[in-house]
């Protein structure tokens, strides 16, 4: 996401990368970045709690006003839980990686459907109209 | 306790399924810097989010080195949203893919007027990708272009 930051900055683009992997934030090296300390999978926020949500993103995007040093990170005030548990055992695991398939995996037999009406050959980009 | 070291640990775990070294990018040139040039309040906000989001009806991402990328419109129903990402735990993001794509958090802020608006679309890829070449020379300007032409003054990119 770090390539990709720079490449909007450089188009005129003020970007903001927020991230749950601070070593990984570094190495891309992005304009700003907002590090949210977070288990992978929830790099905005925990699930259902739309306040919570709400307070880390407007936290992090005063980051385009607050920041003025290219390439520093704003560490977020938020705890994923009293325990670091969850640390534990990412450094044990680090992410749940799967073996790679080439072709579309999705979440549905639904879905797979409806995509395959759709005639995804036509459509690269896979815009949906309705 | 300090953040956890993560591309240690995924370097291992793509050697235990037998797959090359993967290369983090690394930039060391300093980034470039684009400053608001207005308040956010009346900037546009383009969303990019690589945790492999994408609307039922689409064709879902594949785990070997997918560049490509989805056009999800910003008014979309979020219980049309979907993932398919080969990285990360994706239980609380299909129960609410706003851990992963701020979508009802973004509209949110507009009506709230910490945001001017949003782009038409928000952009979604997964992220993983073994060619930083690719990213460079096709997914990065292909983004930019789309973020141009949809008048965004403003990215929030959210990688997983």
């Amino acid at each position: 996401m770090g390539l990709i930051a720079r490449h909007l900055e450089a188009a005129g683009i003020s970007t903001l990368c927020m991230g749950s992997a601070l070593d990984i934030i570094k190495a891309g090296n992005p304009p700003r970045a907002a590090f949210l300390d977070y288990p992978l999978g929830h790099t905005t926020g925990k699930p259902h709690q739309p306040e919570l949500q709400r307070e880390i993103l407007v936290q992090a995007l005063e980051g385009f006003s607050s920041m003025t040093v290219p390439g520093s990170v704003k560490m977020l005030p938020f705890r994923w839980s009293e325990e670091d548990e969850w640390k534990r055992t990412a450094m044990m695991t680090g992410d749940s990686r799967t073996p790679r398939n080439d072709t579309p995996q999705y979440q549905t037999d639904e879905d797979r459907r409806r995509a395959e009406e759709n005639n995804p050959e036509a459509c690269p980009v896979c815009e949906i109209s309705a | 306790m300090r953040p956890v070291e993560y591309m240690t640990r995924i370097r291992d775990n793509y050697a235990k399924l037998g797959y090359k070294p993967y290369q983090w990018v690394i930039n060391d040139e300093p980034p470039p810097w684009q400053p608001l040039r207005k308040p956010l309040s009346e900037c546009r906000l383009g969303l990019i989010a690589s945790g492999g989001i994408y609307v039922t009806g689409q064709v879902a991402f594949h785990f070997k080195d997918d560049t490509s990328f989805r056009a999800i419109p910003t008014d979309v129903r979020t219980a049309d949203l979907r993932t398919a990402h080969f990285a990360y735990d994706q239980t609380d993001a299909r129960q609410d893919p706003n851990v992963v794509f701020p979508i009802d958090t973004l509209r949110r802020l507009v009506k709230e007027k910490v945001i001017g608006s949003l782009t038409a679309h928000a952009y979604t890829f997964m992220g993983g990708i073994y060619s930083s070449r690719r990213v460079r020379e096709e997914l990065a300007p292909q983004l930019t272009e789309r973020l141009l032409a949809e008048k965004a003054d403003v990215a929030l990119l959210v990688p997983v």
